[in-house]
């Protein structure tokens, strides 16, 4: 896994609500199978006409904002189907880190699974955020180890992660090795299991 | 200290403390199908690890293949790879695979309870958001992303934090024509699809007692819809009579020891909830999406919400593309909305109950001329018990389309879509921007709410019909 320790760059608002994983990558480009192509359809629907040039209103389409790694959304971003891909996708179009009021609970972890950076942040924090980004040209900078985000105008706000999650995502581990050298416990645990609810375990 | 059930369930399967809220749990069942499948049993492979407990790994197609009559895996072209990796992986790996033709295949969420796979007090995860539907045996059951699919299959545990506990309690008898589809959109209507996030919930009440295991699968389901990891209802002897016979449910001592073990997993009367919400339910009328989330829920005799009802400027930006999206007129009644397509099926509402309530509509009625309208049950076994109840030739005389199981047009992963710009009404879970094709429109409701506007052509009053 890819590891995050600090980026700098412009950040996107994309400022609606519930915005989820189905919009943000249609199940058909998964089944088609080629993960090196999700960053082109992510957001596809609102990304691009009917006739398959880009929608000019779609704000990550500006020409200011392409390429930005720090995308800011409404409120319960990321809600919906559990396809990883949709991390993917994201992280197809440039992005390493997504500042939202709320998460869906599968995308969030997802985040972490692949080095992606989400960040819950109070609704004020973001509307200044919002405002200094769409007047200024200066990037933005994450700091997953200070755990700050400075705006364009050099103002921090303090931002916090779950302390297990943040160090895997500094050192860019892998929690199955981890997992695995409890096996002893796993073990213990299923051969009492197996005596005192028998009926789960079915047969071989 | 008094626990809720969802504690009980949860202390009782930590493997190990990891420290910071962290615990290694124990998974009873994984559940795979071909879209994410494939992919987690690679990866497993890949990394040169090895399935962990495979007899505990159940797996099935149902999202990218086809559901026309006398489909195989290769019906569908561009799923017929994902069709092939689940069988030969879980070959490969001894999971026990229920194939296409085969007794027992059908949507994941709907196989596993009907075969008797899940049990109350279990921990269930597959990598698909609707895991949360078997809740409705009184599992704990959530989704998972592929990554964490895979640390599942290598260990038979996960790393998690305990999610936080919510009690929706509905009590009250329903009114006529109001099923559980109709009841789990209201209390998404009224709280909203961020209501349970980072929480898992526990409906109680009158009106959940008195539902049929297959109602309460339906009313789980959509805890997803409410932003939760999980939604639960506690077993009871609704519960342990539907088990009771199943293929895989433990039988006689086993099974009264399991029942007994079972009566304990309710939550303790003063138990701590982080958040407890009441409702009404002789409030709920049928009710129906008439937007792009499922919290765009009204009752059938309701409005289209005005823009004035959303105060922030992010809410009322999603409203207005909600609205064009849908090509929706704010403050306008929803009832009469000319429809193209209906769609019966999907892990929501597509268990044998749920075809008998749909057939008694359509029962000597036929679908409008400028309608098509399919049905397509969620497992092979339902289709079969349908078939033997007439159920088939009363949606075929209506008009309606036949099929075979699998999540079809719920996600139209395997190519089966709502055509661009055409209005549908579905028993699906998801309404969202495309879910069901590009452009396609979406409004969510029961299976007789569905019936009665294929047969009118426009959103209808189903207790008017
Ligand atoms: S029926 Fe729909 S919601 Fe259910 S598992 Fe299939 S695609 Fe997902």
């Amino acid at each position: 896994m890819q590891a995050f320790t600090t980026v700098t760059g412009r950040a996107v608002p994309l400022m609606r609500t519930n915005i989820d994983t189905d919009v943000i990558i249609r199940i058909e480009r998964l089944t088609a199978g080629e993960p090196s192509t999700l960053g082109t359809y992510a957001f596809e629907a609102w990304r691009y006409l009917p006739d398959g040039t880009e929608n000019p209103d779609f704000t990550p389409n500006q020409p200011k904002y392409r390429g930005a790694p720090i995308l800011i959304a409404g409120r319960n971003f990321g809600c919906g189907s559990s396809r990883e891909g949709a991390v993917h996708a994201l992280q197809g179009m440039g992005l390493r880190c997504v500042i939202a009021e709320s998460f869906g609970d599968i995308f969030f972890g997802n985040c972490f699974q692949n080095g992606m950076l989400p960040i819950r942040l109070p609704d004020e924090n973001i509307q200044t955020l919002v405002a200094e980004t769409n007047v200024s040209e200066v990037p933005c900078t994450i700091d997953l180890k200070l755990l700050t985000i400075t705006t364009p105008s050099g103002r921090t706000i303090p931002f916090t992660t779950d302390p297990q999650r943040r160090e895997a995502l500094l050192e860019g581990l892998d929690d199955i090795g981890l997992t695995l050298k409890y096996e002893a416990d796993i073990t213990k645990w299923q051969t009492q299991d197996r005596l005192a609810r028998p009926w789960v375990w079915l047969p071989t | 200290m008094q626990r809720t059930l969802i504690d009980k369930i949860w202390d009782a399967h930590v493997v190990r403390d990891l420290g910071d809220g962290w615990v290694l749990l124990h998974i009873d069942r994984i559940l795979l199908h071909d879209l994410s499948g494939p992919g987690a049993l690679q990866d497993v492979k890949a990394r040169g690890l090895k399935v962990r407990n495979r007899e505990l790994v159940i797996a099935t197609p149902d999202h990218a293949v086809s559901s026309a009559p006398g489909r195989t895996g290769e019906t569908f072209a561009q799923g017929a790879r994902l069709w092939a990796g689940l069988k030969t992986l879980s070959q490969e790996a001894g999971i026990r695979l229920f194939d296409l033709g085969q007794d027992g295949q059908g949507i994941v969420h709907v196989m596993g309870p009907e075969l008797g796979l899940v049990l109350p007090g279990t921990t269930l995860i597959c990598g698909d958001s609707h895991t949360c539907t078997n809740g409705g045996l009184g599992a704990l059951a959530f989704g998972v992303g592929t990554s964490e699919s895979v640390h599942a299959l290598a260990t038979q545990t996960m790393r998690q934090r305990k999610p936080k506990r919510m009690r929706i309690r509905i009590d009250g008898e329903l009114g006529h024509g109001v099923s559980a589809k109709d009841v789990i959109l209201h209390v998404i209507g009224a709280l909203g699809t961020a209501a349970g996030v980072e929480h898992a919930i526990e409906y109680s009440g009158s009106t959940i007692r008195s539902m049929p295991i297959e109602g309460r699968l339906t009313i789980c389901n959509l805890s997803v819809e409410l932003g939760a990891k999980s939604g639960l209802i506690a077993a009871d002897d609704t519960t342990f009579e539907y088990i009771a016979g199943r293929q895989f449910a433990p039988e006689g001592a086993k099974f009264d020891a399991a029942v007994k073990h079972w009566r304990t997993l309710v939550s303790d009367d003063d138990a701590k909830f982080d958040r407890e919400v009441a409702i009404d339910a002789r409030t709920i009328a049928p009710t129906i999406t008439w937007g792009t989330s499922p919290q765009h829920a009204i009752a059938i005799d309701g409005r289209i919400p005005d823009l004035a009802s959303e105060v922030t400027s992010a809410g009322r930006e999603s409203l207005v593309a909600a609205l064009e999206y849908m090509g929706l007129q704010p403050g306008q009644p929803i009832a009469g909305t000319k429809i193209d397509w209906v769609f019966i099926g999907s892990c929501t509402n597509s268990r044998i109950s749920d075809l008998r309530d749909a057939a008694a509509i359509a029962r000597n009625r036929h679908v409008a001329d400028n309608v098509t309208a399919w049905v397509v049950p969620g497992s092979l076994r339902v289709k079969r018990q349908a078939e033997a109840e007439g159920l088939d030739r009363v949606f075929i005389d209506a008009g309606f389309e036949w099929r075979e199981p699998g999540c079809s047009m719920c996600v139209a992963a395997n190519g089966e879509r709502v055509p661009p710009g055409a209005r549908a009404v579905s028993t699906t879970n998801r309404n969202f921007v495309g879910r069901q094709g590009p452009r396609a429109r979406t409004h969510l409701a029961s299976p007789a709410m569905a019936v009665a506007a294929a047969i009118s052509g426009s959103i209808s009053d189903v207790r008017r019909i």
